[in-house]
């Protein structure tokens, strides 16, 4: 057991927040809650100093303005660099996981600086946007069950030897060569919305886990009624649409999806990662 | 009024396939406008053409101050609209074909077909409302609608604008406008506007006020609303509506700003709008069972944190009903951005293609529930008395089809 607190650190909501990730701090708050860990949220607004004593840090999703603008005040600031380096877990999803590896693309389509805390880039755009359901089979040595989630980016990234996957990807397009997400220390980035941890409840309590211990189960059986749902949609949805798995370069792309027309550098006519 | 041929042609075309759609069940708002548009392409700029014509658009309260804004100005003459909330360019299309002897027309116009329905029509007055997410997977940037905004209108000095002032979203694609009507509506949702839409910067907030280190700030309004008055050059006019909740003070002082550009008074305005108890059946009543049913829509984050307003207080029973179809967005996630914690304290029941993404959304906001996908056996299962059924917007249509049989 801990002695005080787990505090969880939601980073910028105003900037990365746009895709609903915020739940991802709200899930873990209260699978602490419901184990009577006593726990904290720590609501971290732009244009305040970071704060480099929490113990989760959840980045979110957002549009490429603002991504740029998190990316360059955290850089500047070093809170979650120090917070890092002490131990603590961070998730970041969609442009939050971008911001975490070593560089991403700007709104201008300029290769920005990243925080380096994963060993990734982003470099590349898809066009179209990637949209939809996504399906990840974990990675073995990641041990979690299957990763249930919804994608919506234009960004794809590529892994160092510093960081593995999360998994491969069943159904979707994930970092764009089969692979989804990174995991490199305690520090985690996805494609999945959702929210992911709302969807993953054994994602959460790996990330909880890191910092508050063992940890006891919980009732997840409305949680698996929706993953059973959502993985019987994908399933179905893959099955209408044979053809797309055939011809998508990695992997079925979704229902909703155009054949990906060219993957590239950045242009402008693309409008968001 | 006088009308060509070719314009009494694309009637006949939208009346009859209506008529033909409606026999055969499939409801007649947008077809005849499709079959229309297919035959002529400029179908639109032929219907609209010699009419004042008032555009309404936003993310949300289109529906609402469109049919606000024609009852104020069907104080002064015969107006046409497209009640029905279809809202692309064949809805338009359908609605003006129907009636071709208005002057006026008033028309709510999705966000992203306004850029193309400023382009083919000679509208008098755009009514813009407010930018917030919605349809995440469609949409993306809702500064990027903006943005869309801003180049249209700068484009068409000769329209004027009747622009939310405490929406900077709003404002900065509505001062690329000829002309402006600035209204203060109260707005609450800010969190799509915390990064300046000009220059990326940090928008700074005292209160109401907002301002932007580029000099991106609120104008000051020259009406205000969004309360129980609607204040205009010194004097109030009292808002009485049977439409519940601050939002539709908002929209009622939108509808009043615009209709003072067609010499509509405010006083005359307001009277209007009295007799407005549904709006294509949204704030509707029905009794389901024992239950006393109200129908809402609910579409998105901002919309649903306005909505936990003005629900009726515990033991009132809600009823949340979400699909993820085209036209709500397939991204279920925007859940997690309303603040369902406050329904704690009252019976709940999940509903909708979605029901269980509301569970788990529900379960986790500590709210205890049932889960029943069909949105009117969820109402009829809570307990007898006044139930508020909530409902996304196809998970909307889905309810009033089947209370309409």
């Amino acid at each position: 057991m801990i002695d005080s607190a787990v505090r969880v650190a939601l980073l910028y909501p105003e900037l990365l927040g746009t895709y609903g990730d915020r739940g991802n701090a709200r899930v873990l708050l209260q699978r602490l809650a419901w184990r009577d860990i006593p726990a904290e949220l720590v609501e971290a607004p732009w244009g305040e100093p970071a704060p480099a004593s929490c113990d989760i840090y959840v980045l979110g999703g957002g549009e490429d303005s603002p991504q740029a603008s998190a990316a360059a005040a955290l850089i500047a600031e070093g809170a979650l660099h120090r917070a890092v380096d002490g131990g603590a877990a961070v998730l970041g999803i969609c442009a939050g996981f971008q911001i975490l590896g070593h560089s991403f693309f700007g709104p201008d389509g300029a290769v920005r600086p990243g925080l380096g805390l994963l060993d990734c880039t982003t470099a590349r755009r898809a066009s179209p946007r990637i949209v939809g359901e996504i399906l990840v089979e974990p990675d073995p040595a990641v041990a979690l069950p299957a990763l249930s989630g919804y994608e919506n980016h234009a960004g794809l990234t590529d892994l160092g030897p510093g960081a593995i996957p999360l998994g491969r990807v069943d159904v979707g397009v994930g970092n764009g060569d089969g692979t989804e997400g990174a995991i490199g220390g305690r520090v985690v980035g996805t494609y999945l919305h959702g929210p992911v941890l709302a969807r993953n409840p054994a994602l959460a309590d790996r990330l909880l886990s890191w910092v508050a211990g063992d940890l006891e189960p919980l009732d997840d059986a409305e949680v698996d009624d929706l993953r059973k749902e959502r993985r019987q949609f994908v399933s179905a949805e893959a099955a209408r649409w044979p053809n797309r798995k055939r011809e998508a370069p990695f992997g079925w792309r979704g229902y909703r999806r155009r054949r990906m027309s060219s993957i590239d550098r950045p242009s402008e006519a693309n409008f968001s990662v | 009024m006088q009308r060509t041929a070719s314009v009494k042609a694309l009637q006949g075309v939208v009346t009859g396939i209506g008529a033909v759609s409606r026999v055969t069940g499939r409801g007649g708002s947008v077809i005849g406008g499709k079959v229309a548009l297919a035959l002529d392409k400029g179908a639109l700029g032929k219907l609209a053409a010699g009419r004042s014509l008032f555009l309404v658009s936003g993310t949300n309260g289109k529906t609402t101050t469109t049919a606000l804004l024609a009852a104020a100005l069907g104080t002064a003459g015969p107006v046409v609209t497209n009640v029905t909330g279809a809202n692309l360019k064949t809805g338009l299309v359908s609605a003006l074909a129907r009636d071709l002897d208005s002057a006026v027309a008033v028309l709510e116009v999705d966000e992203a077909a306004l850029v193309q329905v400023l382009a083919e029509t000679t509208a008098t007055v755009v009514v813009l409302l407010n930018l917030s997410r919605d349809q995440l997977d469609r949409y993306g940037e809702v500064r990027l609608a903006a943005q869309k905004w801003r180049t249209s209108l700068g484009a068409r000095p000769e329209v004027h604008v009747v622009a939310n002032c405490d929406d900077p979203l709003v404002v900065w694609a509505a001062e690329a406008a000829g002309s402006v009507t600035w209204v203060s509506t109260g707005q609450r949702w800010r969190i799509d506007a915390t990064s300046c839409p000009n220059c990326g910067g940090r928008i700074s907030w005292t209160g109401e006020l907002w301002i932007c280190s580029c000099g991106l700030a609120r104008p000051e309004p020259e009406i205000g609303g969004g309360g129980n008055d609607v204040v205009l050059g010194g004097r109030t006019f009292p808002v009485q509506l049977q439409l519940p909740g601050r939002c539709n003070a908002s929209n009622a002082a939108m509808a009043v700003a615009a209709a003072r550009v067609a010499g509509v008074d405010p006083e005359a305005a307001l009277a209007a709008m009295v007799g407005i108890a549904n709006v294509a059946g949204r704030y509707r009543q029905v009794n389901l069972g024992s239950a006393s049913a109200r129908l809402l829509l609910a579409k998105n984050p901002a919309g649903w944190n306005e909505t936990l307003d003005f629900l009726a207080a515990p033991p009132a029973g809600v009823v949340v009903a979400v699909n993820a179809r085209g036209p709500d967005g397939y991204d279920t996630s925007w859940l997690w951005d309303v603040d369902f914690e406050r329904l704690a304290g009252r019976p709940v029941v999940a509903a909708g293609e979605r029901a269980l993404d509301v569970a788990v959304r529900l379960r986790y906001a500590g709210v205890p529930h049932e889960v029943c996908a069909d949105p009117l056996v969820a109402a009829r299962r809570l307990p007898p008395g006044k139930v508020e059924l909530v409902a996304n917007y196809t998970a909307f249509q889905t309810v009033l089809a089947a209370v309409r049989d």
